[in-house]
């Protein structure tokens, strides 16, 4: 079987559709029968990682490989960037505006969300230029 | 606790998703912050949340939850209750507030489940 790859683009102005794109996938995991804990891990790292596309770069874009061992995602964004990701990872950092957390997110919970649901984070970061974020779950 | 007795202790209302009343849940979380929801794992869990909008529903449906319950009467439009029927995610509201709610309930056995 060759990988199935998906492409989504990601709208930054509109926060009502933020997750679309985790929805898909996880519908597309449980359609090929992933274990339901291997599905749940993936979608929510990737929801979170979705938000943040919306609420901090102004949208961007997700690359999805799954293949039978694991599935990676890659989360391509040309915003304002992370000028210091060690600190960004810290479980109550938060840089969201105020009114991001009336819609329940900006708790600083996000990044820590994703690296405990994933195998691997990776994120490169350049201050102006973007941010391009690469996760990976194994599925055994 | 099944859905149905979820209804019946906070006297609540049903939006959508009668058809799954008989559904089964184990556990309960109570949040307006979805990342706190995220962070921690729940089997066929209910969610209450005074919050109301379209994340509280992807929250829920990225989570595997059954069922969400809105505090404080409050009342989701209908883009909210089309992402929930889609999905087969009982609505329901409630006029309780948030701690009475889930007070109601911890009383009458459901419990938060393990954080990981």
């Amino acid at each position: 079987m060759s990988n199935l790859k998906l492409h989504f683009d990601v709208p930054g102005d509109d926060f009502t559709r933020a997750g679309e794109a985790s929805g898909k996938v996880k519908k597309t995991l449980k359609d090929l029968g992933f274990n339901p804990e291997v599905v749940r891990k993936t979608v929510i790292a990737l929801y979170e990682a979705e938000i943040n596309l919306v609420i901090h770069a102004g949208g961007g874009e997700i690359d999805v490989e799954i293949s039978p061992e694991c599935i990676d995602m890659v989360l391509t964004d040309q915003g304002p960037g992370i000028p210091d990701v060690a600190l960004a990872m810290k479980e109550g950092y938060s840089t969201a505006p105020d009114n991001v957390r009336s819609l329940g997110f900006g708790a600083g919970m996000g990044l820590p969300n994703i690296k405990k649901y994933t195998d691997d984070m990776k994120i490169d970061s350049v201050v102006g230029e973007g941010t391009t974020m690469y996760l990976k779950v194994f599925t055994n | 606790m099944k859905v149905y007795e979820i209804k019946e202790i906070l006297d609540a209302e049903v939006i959508c998703g009668e058809e799954f009343m008989d559904r089964d849940v184990f556990t309960a979380c109570g949040s307006d912050m979805m990342s706190d929801v995220l962070a921690y794992v729940k089997e066929q869990a209910v969610l209450l949340s005074g919050l109301v909008n379209p994340q509280v529903v992807r929250t829920a449906e990225m989570m595997d939850m059954q069922c969400i319950v809105f505090v404080r009467g409050k009342q989701p439009d209908q883009g909210i209750i089309d992402l929930a029927k889609d999905r087969d995610i009982v609505l329901m509201t409630t006029k309780q507030a948030m701690f009475a709610s889930c007070g109601m309930l911890y009383e009458k056995g459901l419990r938060g489940g393990a954080m990981k």
